[in-house]
Formats: C-alpha cells, sequence, structure tokens
C-alpha cells in the first residue's frame, strides 16, 4: 500500500531506530532459547517506547503487557516487535477512522484547530486537493487573520487546486469571515467548507476565546457545524500533545486528529498515548510536504512502523 | 494531569524525615521519581540517563539538615543540576567585529525560524541599535518569504528584494553582497524548514553555509518537542554546526524538556526564548525558570531556601510538639502569622508560584493581601493573655471591646474567630495521627495548602500549610467563579492540583 511505503521511508529511518534498539538490547543474546523475556530486556523494551514518545504510562503499561506474553519459539528482536506492534494495534484500530464527508451535510464543515505551527493551513490545502480530486466542491476559508502572510499561503494553495478561497485581510476577524465563508458555501450549494485558523497555543484563554467564537458564529448559520473539528497535532510533539488535545476538547469539541510531519525522524508515539487518554479517531497522517502526502490512517502499518517490525 | 515531582518526592522520603545522611537506596528512589519527571517533562532518554548518573553521585551522602527534608533537599540538588546543564552562564549572540555579521536560522518545519528571524530582527535594531537585514531563503513554503518581509516591514528593517526562480544559495550570495554594499550590520537569513533527515536539504544548508560563513547558526526548536529533540539536534548539529538554539513557544504550558535534551547532545547553549505571539515577545533564555517548569514545581527551591532561612527551628519544633498534641490556640496562631509575614507574606510567597505572580493584582481586588494579615495580628494583639489561651471567653462585649482595639470591625474579629476554630479542629484532627499521615492530610487539605503546605515541612514548621490553607478558602470563595477559571488553566499548567483548588472545589 502506497502510503505504509511512505511512512516507511519516513519511519524507517526512525523504526531503524526502535527496531534498531529492539535488535540490539543487550539482553537479547542471553533471551535466546526462552519463550519470555525478562526484566532488563522488558526495562530495555520500555525505554525504546519511551524514546518514540508514547509516554511513560503508555510505554509501562505495553511493557508490562509483553511480560505475560509467551513466544513461541526463540525470542529475536523482530519476535519481540512482533509482539509488540500487536499490542499497539489493540491500541489503535478503534480509533483509525479516515475523514469522510457526508452529503447530507449541505456543505460539510471541517474546522482546522492546533497550536501554531502543527501545519493546519497545509493540512487545509492538501485536504482540498483530495476532495477536489473526487469531484467534490470545495471552499476553503482562512481564517487564521492574525500570522502575516497566512492568507497568502493558504491562497497559493487555492490557486494549486482550483479551489475558492474566502479570505480577508490580515488582522481582520476570524469569527466574521468563517460565517461569511460558511454563508456563501451554502449559497453555492458546496460540499465541503475547509475552515483554516489561526495556531494557538491552548493555554492562551483569550485566544481559546476566540475560537469558541468562531464555532458559537457559524452555529447560527448551522446547528450541526462544524462537522469535523479536527485538531493538527506535529507528529514531533512530546507529551504536550495531551494538553493540546485535552484543551482544543473543551473549547473546540474536537472530533478527530491528524497528525503531521511524520516523515522525519519523530515516530508520533505520542499517537498511542492519545488514543488511550481520549479514544479520538485519528483520521489521517502526513507523510511529506506533497498534496498526496496526507494519507489515511492505517493501525496495522503504523503499529508495525512504529515497532520495527522489518518484514515489510 | 502528572502529579509533581515534588509530591512524589515527598511520598519516597515519608518516615525518611530527620535520619542523617541519605542512604544510597533513598537516593534511587527519589531518582526514580526523577527520572520518570524528566521523561514526563520530554526529556529525551540520552540526556535523562546523563542527568540521573550527575545527580547521584551529588545527593549520595549529603547530610540531612536540620531545617530542610531529604525530599526538599534532593529537589534542590536536582534543581541545581538542570539549571547547570541548561547552561548556568548567559551566552549572547555572537555578531563578531566585522559587519555584516550573518545569522542563519535552521530547523524543522513549524518550528517557528521566521517569527523568530522577525522578532531578532526587532531586538537588534532596537536593543542593540544595528542596522538588520532580513532574507528568506524559503522558496518552498508558499507565501513564507512574504511573511518574512511583512516581518520585516513591522520591525522596520532592511528586508532582501525577492527576486522569482533563484536558488536559496544563489539568494543567500546576493543577500551577502547587498548587505555588505548598503552597510548592514547583521544579516539574517531565514531558511526552510527541513527533516533532519533529508540528505539533500542538508546538503544545501551546508552550501550555504559555505557561501556565507555565518557568525551563528541558531537551531530553532519548538519548545513542545518529544523526545525527537535529540535526533533532530543531532542531525543539524552534525550536518552544519549549530552555535545556538533558539527556544520558541516557551509561553504554552509544555515543560521544555528539549532544551535539556538538545544541550545534551549539542552542547550549544541556549541563546534565544520565544515567550508569546508579539513581535517584541523574544528573551534572553532563563536556565533557572525552564529548571523549574521542567521539574513541574514552580519556585519551590527559593521558598526551600526562604524557608530554611526565615524559620526559627526552635519555634517551629515547640509547636509541633503542641500540634502532636493537638494544642493549638491564639497564641499559636498568631505565631504562624508571624512566620508567614517573615517569608515575604502571602504576596512574597505567592510571587514565587509561577502563574499566580500575574493574577496578585485580582488577589489584591479581592481583599486578600497582606494587609489583611497584618489586620489579624492586631485583632490577636487586642487580646488578652486569658484570651488568646481560651477562646471561649469571647463574648459579645469582649468582642466589641477587640474591635475597637484592633481598629476593626466585629465582623472582623468573628471571621478571625471562626477561622481559627476551624484551623484548631483541623489541629485537633491532625493530633491523633502522627507524623507523616498528619503532613499528608495537611497537603490534601482545601486552599493554598498544597504549595506553602510542604513549606511547612521544609521548614519543620508544620501548620504553615494549615494557616495557609484557611486564607486560600477565603480566596477561593471570594474570587468566584469567573476569575479562577481564568487563572485556572495558567494555574494548572505550573501547578496542577493548585488551579483546581482556588477555585474552591474539593480535590
Amino acid at each position: 500500500m502506497n502510503w505504509f511505503k511512505k511512512l516507511k521511508d519516513g519511519l524507517s529511518k526512525s523504526s531503524k531506530k526502535v527496531s534498531g534498539s529492539l535488535a540490539s538490547l543487550p539482553s537479547i543474546p542471553a533471551l535466546i532459547g526462552k519463550s519470555k523475556l525478562d526484566a532488563a530486556s522488558l526495562e530495555e523494551v520500555e525505554d525504546a517506547l519511551i524514546a518514540a514518545d508514547l509516554g511513560t504510562a503508555s510505554s509501562t503499561r505495553l511493557a508490562a503487557a509483553l511480560k505475560a506474553h509467551k513466544f513461541d519459539g526463540l525470542v529475536d528482536a523482530n519476535s519481540i516487535a512482533l509482539a509488540l506492534a500487536a499490542g499497539l494495534q489493540t491500541i489503535l484500530e478503534p480509533v483509525a477512522k479516515p475523514l469522510e464527508i457526508r452529503s447530507e451535510n449541505r456543505p460539510h464543515v471541517v474546522l482546522l484547530v492546533g497550536v501554531n505551527g502543527s501545519g493546519k493551513t497545509t493540512t487545509a490545502g492538501k485536504l482540498a486537493q483530495i476532495w477536489q480530486g473526487q469531484g467534490k466542491k470545495v471552499l476553503l476559508a482562512a481564517g487564521d487573520t492574525f500570522r502575516a502572510a497566512a492568507v497568502e499561503q493558504l491562497q497559493i494553495w487555492g490557486q494549486r487546486t482550483g479551489t475558492n478561497v474566502i479570505a480577508d485581510a490580515t488582522g481582520g476577524d476570524a469569527a466574521a469571515l468563517a460565517y461569511r465563508a460558511l454563508a456563501q458555501a451554502i449559497e453555492e450549494n458546496a460540499d465541503v467548507l475547509i475552515i483554516d485558523t489561526a495556531g494557538r497555543l491552548q493555554n492562551r484563554s483569550e485566544l481559546m476565546d476566540e475560537l469558541a467564537k468562531i464555532i458559537r458564529v457559524i452555529r447560527k448559520l448551522d446547528k450541526s457545524a462544524p462537522h469535523d473539528s479536527v485538531i493538527v497535532l506535529d507528529g514531533t510533539v512530546g507529551q504536550n500533545a495531551l494538553s493540546q488535545v485535552k484543551a482544543f476538547l473543551a473549547v473546540a469539541d474536537v472530533s478527530g486528529l491528524i497528525v503531521t510531519k511524520l516523515d522525519g525522524s519523530a515516530k508520533g508515539g505520542v499517537v498511542v498515548a492519545l488514543a488511550e487518554e481520549f479514544g479520538l479517531p485519528v483520521h489521517a497522517v502526513g507523510v511529506g510536504e506533497g498534496a498526496d502526502d496526507l494519507q489515511p490512517f492505517a493501525a496495522d502499518e503504523f503499529a508495525k512502523a512504529l515497532a520495527g517490525v522489518s518484514a515489510s | 494531569m502528572f502529579d509533581t515531582l515534588k509530591n512524589k518526592l515527598t511520598d519516597v522520603f515519608d518516615g525518611l524525615a530527620r535520619r542523617g545522611a541519605l542512604s544510597e537506596s533513598d537516593v534511587d528512589a527519589a531518582l526514580s521519581e526523577v527520572r520518570l519527571a524528566l521523561l514526563d517533562a520530554d526529556v529525551a532518554l540520552p540526556a535523562v540517563k546523563s542527568f540521573i548518573n550527575k545527580v547521584r553521585e551529588k545527593a549520595v551522602g549529603v547530610a540531612n539538615m536540620r531545617s530542610v527534608r531529604p525530599d526538599q533537599q534532593v529537589i534542590k540538588i536536582v534543581h541545581d543540576a538542570l539549571v547547570d546543564m541548561l547552561g548556568g552562564d548567559a551566552a549572547p549572540l555572537n555578531l563578531g567585529t566585522n559587519p555584516p555579521s550573518v545569522i542563519l536560522m535552521a530547523g524543522l518545519q513549524g518550528s517557528g525560524k521566521t517569527t523568530t528571524a522577525g522578532k531578532l530582527a526587532l531586538r537588534l535594531r532596537k536593543r542593540d541599535r544595528k542596522k538588520v537585514m532580513l532574507a528568506s531563503l524559503d522558496v518552498t513554503r508558499p507565501a513564507a518569504r512574504e511573511q518574512l518581509r511583512l516581518l520585516g516591514e513591522q520591525a522596520e528593517v532592511g528586508v532582501l528584494k525577492e527576486v522569482d526562480g533563484e536558488s536559496p544559495a544563489q539568494i543567500a550570495k546576493r543577500a551577502l553582497q547587498a548587505a555588505k554594499l548598503q552597510a548592514y550590520d547583521v544579516l539574517i537569513l531565514d531558511t526552510a524548514g527541513r527533516l533532519s533527515i533529508d540528505e539533500a536539504l542538508m546538503a544545501e544548508l551546508r552550501e550555504i553555509k559555505k557561501l556565507t560563513n555565518p557568525h551563528e547558526i541558531l537551531l530553532v526548536a519548538d519548545s513542545m518537542t518529544g523526545q525527537d529533540a535529540v535526533l533532530t539536534a543531532e542531525a543539524f548539529h552534525k550536518a552544519v554546526g549549530v552555535t545556538g538554539i533558539a527556544l520558541t513557544r516557551l509561553d504554552g504550558d509544555a515543560r521544555g524538556g528539549a532544551a535539556l535534551s538538545m544541550r545534551h547532545v549539542t552542547g550549544c547553549a541556549i541563546k534565544l526564548a520565544g515567550v508569546g505571539e508579539k513581535q517584541g515577545a523574544l528573551e534572553d533564555f532563563d536556565p533557572a525558570r525552564l529548571a523549574g517548569r521542567i521539574m513541574d514545581m514552580g519556585d519551590v527551591v527559593a521558598l526551600v531556601e526562604k524557608a530554611a532561612e526565615t524559620i526559627e527551628v526552635e519555634e517551629a519544633e515547640r509547636l509541633a510538639k503542641r500540634m502532636a498534641k493537638g494544642q493549638f490556640d491564639m497564641n499559636d496562631f498568631l505565631s504562624q502569622i508571624r512566620q508567614l509575614q517573615k517569608m515575604g507574606g502571602l504576596g512574597g510567597i505567592m510571587g514565587m508560584l509561577p502563574g499566580i505572580g500575574k493574577m496578585q493584582k485580582q488577589i489584591a481586588a479581592a481583599g486578600i493581601d497582606d494587609s489583611m494579615i497584618k489586620r489579624q495580628e492586631a485583632i490577636i494583639l487586642s487580646m488578652t493573655k486569658k484570651e488568646r489561651i481560651s477562646v471561649g471567653l469571647l463574648n459579645a462585649s469582649r468582642r466589641k471591646r477587640i474591635a475597637l482595639g484592633s481598629g476593626s470591625s466585629v465582623q472582623e474579629v468573628n471571621r478571625l474567630v471562626k477561622q481559627y476554630q476551624d484551623m484548631a479542629r483541623m489541629m485537633k484532627k491532625l493530633g491523633s495521627k502522627t507524623g507523616a499521615a498528619a503532613m499528608k492530610a495537611m497537603l490534601g487539605g482545601a486552599g493554598m495548602g498544597g504549595a506553602t503546605g510542604a513549606m511547612g515541612g521544609a521548614g519543620g514548621m508544620p501548620g504553615l500549610g494549615a494557616l495557609s490553607s484557611s486564607f486560600g478558602g477565603n480566596l477561593g470563595k471570594s474570587m468566584g467563579g469567573g476569575l479562577a477559571k481564568g487563572i485556572g488553566s495558567s494555574l494548572t499548567n505550573g501547578l496542577p492540583g493548585l488551579g483546581g483548588k482556588l477555585s474552591g472545589k474539593k480535590k
């Protein structure tokens, strides 16, 4: 599958690290011929998971689960990785849900939220391209009226994908713009409206209030909007992702997440911690700068890549 | 979400108090908590390991000071080691002597390079009176050059004219030439975000470095970065030789362990800290502040030092003994109020707790300030010796006299008596338990007990926590929901547990 290769290509450099570190566990030779892991190697597995940003709680749980695991035959790096991948998949399977446009929503409103620099604008552009490609009528709303040139950035994506971009000058009121964009999308009978928003740190309550206002205002036109409130998370972010999701969940009724920048050396293991903590759908992962690099999230493949299963 | 390190360590050292030097097993138990706290703060594993080894050497055998509990001592050792590792000495930007000095900004996508470049330009122009030029070599991200141009205009500095179709290396060359010809002092080169594993882009960065020979190569990194920080920093350092780190988004609630990771692998100083969205929000990096943040404990270290300095051990021990018997009269209450004042009063203590500093105005508006403590002191001082020992004597006419004598009102006297009675009840309860259990009960008490309760332990001054809890209770009530909501988020970031308490809710 295409995205697995992408993720693999990206993650391989990094999964080399996990699989590499699993293969190079000093305790492995001593384990050969045994059917269970000893305390020392469990700790090494736990460390490898922590290094993948799973966080201490999830890492400890997964390593503990491995303790009870009975291996068929010899223990080696790959059999540990396989067992680990199985555990990860169990956690991730329930949250793997692609972003779907429901045609009963006229338009289906997708709101993109998140902290600064997580990749909201780029994701908005990519989503527009994907849905345009499916023959949908898409509108983009440049709701980041704060950052310099954010509007221009989205407009360039609009030109690339042939999508109409509704925008005001930088410094305008984002809620008013979102309202106007939705009104226009309804009038034009668009299939999808993607609303980009300014990045905001989750502890800045005045900025979070602004976000709440955007939602309040668009609900005046469509009570069920936004139909998807998606938080865009930077894959290199560590445990702060938990705080981000929690805060945006409270203010923007986040309904799912998209994790970006997974083509680097970061493994995005925090997704596992997030799945355990919130159980929110993971819609897609960003594995490159091109529009086709936004790929649906597949639990089994992500689990394998994360655990460093060597067979592709 | 996380228990603070302080509370965890308190648990570890429960029952250890006053037992002489720390043994190796005490230290190991404590350090495993430190390890978890650091990992939860996103410090990368290799950095954690090297750090723990350093601390272990220092912590074993530390004599148990009379007035400071071992957990507090370990916290101080850990804190000092963190500050040390984060870079104890300030490291200014190196601008060389031969203008134009070139500053190259590098980092991952979305780490904040362009924003930081704009902020740095403003700072160099205003604070250092330099003539600054900005040039964007980012031909990848749509509208990146536009963004830098707008930021440059806002900062009123020079911006290199954009020419379509140039490669980053060509732009760099042209920028250097323009900066020389137009006699700029500093040239800041913003580059495209790149993955550390992208060989082609890293080669491009090397070429730019060769062409422009920068004085500073700043790695711009998001303070929310997780374990990947080591890999990223290592890769950039290997490729181009980073000379300093600019840490962005420190105004967020991330604990910022990435800073430690990056220091560990590069050995480079953290030179700049981005602390807000405004262009002026760029500061020199403060290791002590980040150390407190990584440990998620506010400036408890300063509190401990202060407590050790000011609280008189004999007085504290006398009080502890009385408390153990469940005895607590107005004299004890007065003694506590005075200890609190010595430590700088409520304002002084709160100032040391991050997040609270900002809300001091609101606290003052709610009528909770040091003058309130002073008035309470006056009320007690207006009582006779007998009244102070048995509060039951205080009938209406005595209360009227006390109010007159202290320049307060009968209501205020009543409030103080009520407060005293609440505390005396609590003390009685505590008296039936002993030592650690009592301390714990107090830590879990309502109000500000969480923060200052530990102090009570620190100085061997049990009861301080309870005292502040009675103030805290008032605080929560008088501030009401609205305010509590507003400060709740900033508080809980720095001090989990405290925010909820301040809003008056039970734990």
